[in-house]
């Protein structure tokens, strides 16, 4: 059994495919140096990570797949599913030896993962779309938290900054602790200080910072979302399937 | 229309008038969302509008993006709410009914323009829903909801989804008015036979209603036939008509809907048809049914119906036998389907066409592409059907990978297959399970 360690990244995943090239070797564990080893196994191969390398394994994958698949690759990777490295090892060395296009196999175990992980990461940055709610604070700066359970915070900020062109507003990861604030022209990421921090625990804008009117607009969103339903259809259980329970804490109609 | 003239000016001083949001104006948003929450329509696709940089606002085609969910499970993207609840039609369906006894009230243009503008800038919603009960005569409210969509482009500038309802009855200039501003417009047939519409809604007839869909049709495609021609041309409804039927207040059969539908989506700018379970909501009115609760099985029963039209090649005629016009509510359609036809049995998934694929129960549209993909590379068996995402406890019955074959619908009987499916116990309640009851 071959294990390789690596530290995580992307580029460092790109060095192991690399790796496996040139030490002519089949990765079956491919592992960061934090998850404990197996009792037993053969070789034991640490990745240093090297952009030279990476790059290279990248350009010559890009040439065998489509655009499509390339960039399906980089935003599963995203995913917290922790034998998704290898998968994506496996894939890129399939693709990279093989004479014909390989990214419809869906009977291939690493072109499935693939395509599940995709899945599950551009559908979180989709809920991201859908769920982010602003609160307007009494400076004109929109703000709104989010708890993503991937790091998908990059795919769904040019979106905002299309919407809002002419809305300064702040779109902030509450779990990795950084942000986007969009001043009306550009874009640049932040991390909120100790100070401003306080808002981050509840991720509401209080009294004092709020905008006059946000609270009646919040008040009228509640009205409406309750008036709203058909009482004889009522049916929770769609409701938390459709809409997360992890949503909601942010969820201005869900709250108080 | 002169006649028509000399009521705007008259009313649109007290309607323009800019009003304060106030409480007064919750009271009013918590009526008239109430009175639109029957439409089913909230779909926030089928276009993409860049944001030109001047303004609020961009749509983003594909699929459309829900903001939340209600407490019946349905779907808000788009801020779906009357102008005003007062009518002057009397239609038994209907809870906005003239004869009706309930609380009325009329929103201003500016406050729905503001209402629609702040929601959006938090992120609620995609958009705007704007329908209307009619008040006066058809055209004189059509003009107003055009009046609003016509703001909302123009002077606050708004690149988001409206979708606005075309009054049946209102004229093609109002509705060409109206479609210039729209992302999508909406007639709703609500009745599918003319006669069971005449008996509950005498004011209405399908003239009026198939009138406003034509004038949309046509709008589309005068559209179209000038982009040919010249450069810049006004985009009309770029996301089509939609439309909306009421299931079980009437007599009308499954098939007598599905057939209609059918009809519709042949109409070329036609996307969504969409089916209401009816909830009693004038229980006093005789010539209705008495239902306990909204049909709400047959309502599934009928979209998956829908479906099946437009992305699984069926026919509106295979759907249904004529021999018994209704969907089966213990089984989807699909399954009916080939529960009927055993002969087209089973399927070799490593050979048959994609349409054939496509009529195995347990695959989908996503399997289906997936395997037709996936056999070019290999001999594809059961396992990896699974691994597919196919729903091998329904599809089993319907298909041969080649592997040791187990028995098929054709081995078996249709009778005997429904009933493996219907006592197939559920993943929770595992018969081998002992349980004790403690209580």
């Amino acid at each position: 059994m071959t294990i390789y360690i690596f530290d995580g990244s992307f580029d460092g995943m790109l060095s192991a495919v690399f790796d496996s090239f040139a030490r002519k070797e089949n990765v079956d564990i491919l592992q960061t140096s934090e998850a404990p080893l197996p009792l037993f196994y053969d070789t034991l191969h640490e990745v240093a990570t090297d952009n030279e390398k990476a790059s290279r394994v990248w350009r010559k994958f890009r040439k065998t797949v489509s655009k499509g698949a390339s960039s399906a690759l980089t935003a599963a990777f995203l995913t917290d599913s922790a034998d998704f490295p290898l998968h994506a090892l496996r894939f890129i060395s399939r693709a990279v030896t093989s004479t014909s296009t390989i990214e419809n196999d869906f009977s291939d175990p690493s072109v499935l993962a693939v395509l599940k992980e995709v899945r599950r990461v551009r559908g979180e940055a989709h809920r991201l779309l859908q769920f982010v709610r602003f609160q307007k604070a009494a400076d004109g700066t929109y703000f709104a938290m989010t708890e993503p359970m991937f790091d998908v915070l990059p795919m769904a900020v040019n979106h905002f900054v299309d919407r809002f062109s002419d809305q300064p507003f702040i779109l902030y990861d509450g779990c990795r602790d950084y942000g986007y604030h969009y001043d009306g022209t550009e874009t640049r990421r932040i991390t909120l200080s100790e100070t401003q921090g306080r808002i981050t625990s509840s991720g509401k804008l209080t009294a004092d910072i709020a905008d006059k009117s946000e609270r009646l607009y919040q008040d009228l969103w509640r009205t409406y979302f309750k008036a709203i339903a058909i009482t004889e259809r009522t049916n929770p259980r769609k409701q938390r399937q459709d809409m997360p329970v992890r949503y909601w804490k942010y969820l201005t109609e869900m709250n108080e | 229309m002169c006649k028509y003239l000399t009521f705007y000016r008259v009313n649109f001083v007290a309607i323009f008038k800019s009003t304060p949001m106030t409480e007064a104006t919750l009271a009013k948003l918590k009526i008239l969302a109430a009175a639109a929450k029957y439409d089913v329509s909230c779909s926030s696709s089928g276009t993409v509008r860049k944001n030109d940089g001047k303004g609020v606002g961009n749509t983003v085609g594909g699929v459309g993006i829900c903001h939340s969910f209600a407490a019946d499970g349905r779907c808000i993207a788009l801020l779906k709410v009357m102008l005003t609840n007062y009518c002057m039609y009397d239609c038994a369906y209907c809870i906005n009914r003239r004869s009706n006894d309930i609380p009325r009230a009329t929103l201003s243009v500016s406050e729905v323009v503001d209402i629609t503008m702040e929601f959006y800038r938090r992120n609620y919603i995609e958009g705007l829903f704007l329908s209307s009960g009619v008040v006066r005569n058809p055209d004189y409210t059509m003009e107003r909801l055009a009046r609003i969509a016509k703001d909302l482009r123009e002077i606050h500038r708004f690149n988001g989804y409206i979708h606005l309802k075309s009054i049946p009855g209102a004229s093609r200039e109002l509705v060409n008015e109206a479609g210039r501003y729209a992302d999508r417009m909406s007639v709703n047939i609500e009745i599918p036979g003319e006669q069971s519409l005449k008996y509950l809604a005498p004011e209405k007839d399908h003239k009026s209603v198939y009138e406003p869909m034509g004038y949309i049709r046509q709008g589309v495609l005068q559209y179209k036939e000038d982009k040919k021609h010249m450069l810049h041309v006004p985009r009309f409804v770029p996301a089509g008509q939609s439309t909306q039927m009421i299931v079980g207040a009437s007599p009308d059969t499954d098939r007598d809907i599905l057939l209609t539908s059918s009809a519709l989506y042949s109409m070329p700018t036609m996307r969504r048809v969409y089916y209401s379970g009816y909830v009693s909501v004038n229980e006093y009115d005789t010539r209705l049914p008495a239902l306990k609760q909204p049909p709400l099985v047959r309502e599934n029963r009928l979209y998956q119906a829908d479906w099946l039209m437009r992305f699984y090649h069926f026919k509106a005629e295979e759907i249904t036998d004529p021999a018994s016009p209704n969907l089966d509510l213990e089984v989807d359609p699909k399954m009916g389907w080939a529960l009927r036809h055993p002969e087209a049995f089973p399927v070799d998934i490593n050979r048959a066409p994609y349409e054939m694929i496509l009529r195995v129960p347990g695959i989908g549209v996503k399997s289906a592409a997936l395997i037709v993909n996936a056999r070019k590379y290999r001999h594809l068996n059961s396992a990896h059907l699974k691994k597919i995402g196919v729903a091998m406890n329904r599809a089993k019955y319907f298909i041969t990978c080649g592997e040791l074959a187990s028995a098929t619908i054709a081995d078996l009987s249709p009778e005997y297959v429904r009933r493996q499916l219907l006592n197939r116990t559920s993943r929770k309640e595992n018969p081998l399970q002992l349980s004790f009851d403690f209580s």
